[in-house]
């Protein structure tokens, strides 16, 4: 029985949602204080709703029915925060829910607090959060992963089934391998952007955490799909995920880029990872060799795009409107540059001046065109392989959870955590990370699976396919009781 | 071409942050390498190459997001004003222009 199952199962053998809310608030306030997963934890607005559902018949099938999630605080939930894990936010609240958030309402789901994350969404460790860092529960002085780091959490040390996170380079993926649970980015235009602050919006996606496949299925079922208020969704049909998840995956075809399995790459996770693909073996799939000459340019290109697209993004945030003003300007121009150098943290600063230095006049063909350029090979790469398998397998992160401090002097180093993840967000295709091991420091190994555009539900049928058989049964040090 | 302390504070001028001096020596160094880092892609020949701009798939471009020139409710100056830190007389107030 999965998480969203088990809590179904409580409320069907009649347990209340409020007592199981109550419980799951507990939870997230007792362990807060050694990890720094939530920013917000909304005891009265949980209670409220769990008291609604409770005494409500819909009389429509509510998927997630009193089910708590999580929710990074870089998607808008109507009243509560939105901070970005930033000081110019800070205690801002949006005056409107995010798609993906009136879509998870409708459902049944209960938001019990937003989660900490590096700063606009900008890191890979979580230790970029104006609020302080986040740990992780398997070894708490070691990092969690970025930039949903608390997302990752919040479902890792076992408060919530599911959680939502966003990804622009791998944000989801990456700590989900660090962290030992599954995560899920779907194809660009799958889930609506609409309420998600936007840092890159060529890369941007909301995406999901949960402790297996199957729950994230139930979670990404319910909020995929067209929206109206964000022009870049899709009109693709949603499938129904989890009844084509039946474990039976003979002769479905994987993809091994071997050169990705050399340089940078810790030994034990490339010892793991080929464990995990003679494992798809014996589940009776078919490895083949795929060739993918331009990802080694993935963080050089996603560098020049992403720090573009954010320059232009986070120029609203210049103390007008919302959030932070500093006291000290005596004039406009000097508001805008003293609110955003006392508001912004280093690293978000570093990717403004990037962005902006890579599409100044001079500069535009040489950088910013030529990366795009880069960007077209690589999805070129993506899609000659896709044409002789369903899905291609990688280690997610180059190595198992780093201790903290460990990459906050070496911006380059860190922004090369992304390595095996940030292909698939330039391609726009879909991709998951699974727990395929521990290491021998008992730090958790992910495996990562892409697809084609709206192969979602190749990737769930592979991902849970491999848990039913290796499941990862071990938990966290820091866990609920 | 390595990045100079000139340069980078022209684009911190132009990117409206304020840095101090501290953060220009700081920033400067870090700015350089990973310019220099970003420069491997100057060895690959693109020249018959389209740029794969705004991310969209097939399917996202097929989809048509015009919508019916409609009437709808919008936030509301309440709402919009709401979180400002200045508002005033319906508006958002700000330190003089000049």
């Amino acid at each position: 029985m999965t998480n969203i199952e088990s809590v179904k199962n409580k409320i069907s053998s009649g347990a209340s949602i409020r007592s199981i809310t109550e419980r799951t608030l507990e939870s997230a306030t007792k362990l807060n204080d050694k990890l720094n997963t939530f920013l917000q934890i909304d005891n009265e607005g949980a209670l409220k709703r769990a008291d609604e559902l409770d005494s409500s018949n819909t009389g429509e099938e509510q998927t997630l029915r009193g089910v708590s999630i999580a929710i990074k605080d870089n998607i808008c939930v109507k009243g509560l925060q939105a901070s970005c894990g930033s000081k110019i936010l800070g205690k801002y609240h949006p005056p409107y829910n995010a798609t993906a958030i009136e879509k998870l309402k409708n459902a049944g789901g209960i938001f019990i607090g937003k989660t900490n994350c590096d700063e606009f969404a900008m890191g890979s460790s979580n230790e970029n959060s104006a609020f302080g860092i986040v740990r992780n529960p398997w070894d708490t002085e070691r990092v969690p992963g970025g930039s949903s780091g608390g997302s990752a959490v919040a479902v890792a040390s076992g408060v919530v089934p599911v959680s939502l996170g966003s990804e622009t380079g791998g944000s989801v993926r990456q700590p989900a391998s660090l962290c030992g649970i599954a995560g899920l980015k779907p194809t660009y235009g799958r889930i609506s952007r609409y309420g998600l602050v936007a840092f890159a919006s060529s890369l941007d996606q909301i995406s999901i955490f949960g402790s297996n496949s199957r729950d994230i299925a139930a979670v990404l079922k319910v909020i995929a799909g067209r929206d109206p208020r964000d022009a870049t969704t899709a009109d693709v049909p949603v499938p129904d995920y989890i009844s084509e998840m039946n474990g039976d995956i003979k002769g479905m075809k994987i993809g091994v880029p071997r050169e990705l399995f050399g340089n940078g790459l810790d030994e034990e996770v490339k010892g793991s990872v080929e464990r995990a693909i003679e494992n798809y073996r014996d589940l009776g799939a078919d490895i083949v060799d795929v060739e993918l000459p331009h990802s080694k340019y993935c963080i050089a290109v996603y560098y020049i795009i992403a720090t573009a697209e954010a320059s232009s993004n986070l120029a609203r945030f210049d103390g007008v409107r919302y959030g932070y003003r500093t006291p000290q300007a005596k004039d406009l121009r000097e508001t805008y540059r003293v609110t955003r150098d006392e508001g912004f943290g280093a690293e978000v600063k570093r990717r403004i001046m990037l962005g902006t230095y890579v599409l100044s006049s001079g500069y535009y063909d040489a950088y910013y065109l030529k990366a795009q350029k880069v960007r077209a090979l690589i999805k070129r790469d993506f899609e000659r392989a896709f044409t002789i398998c369903d899905a291609i397998i990688t280690p997610t992160s180059p190595t198992t959870a780093f201790k903290i401090g460990d990459k906050v002097d070496d911006p380059l180093a860190m922004y090369l955590s992304d390595i095996y993840t940030c292909t698939a967000n330039l391609a726009g295709i879909p991709g998951i990370s699974v727990p395929c091991g521990l290491s021998s420091e008992g730090l958790p190994i992910g495996l990562q699976l892409v697809g084609k555009n709206w192969s979602e539900n190749t990737l769930l049928k592979l991902g849970d396919a491999y848990e039913r058989e290796f499941p990862l049964n071990e938990k966290p040090k820091v866990f609920v009781d | 071409m390595p990045i100079t302390e000139k340069e980078v504070a022209h684009i911190a001028k132009l990117a409206h942050l304020e840095i101090t001096e501290e953060e220009l020596k700081s920033f400067t160094p870090q700015m350089a390498q990973i310019v220099s880092y970003v420069e491997q892609l100057n060895s690959l020949d693109t020249s018959d190459v389209e740029p794969a701009l705004g991310g969209l798939t097939p399917e996202g471009e097929a989809t048509d997001s015009a919508r019916d020139d409609l009437e709808h409710e919008s936030l509301g100056q309440a709402s919009a004003l709401d979180q400002a830190p200045d508002p005033n007389s319906g508006h958002f107030r700000v330190p003089k222009v000049l």
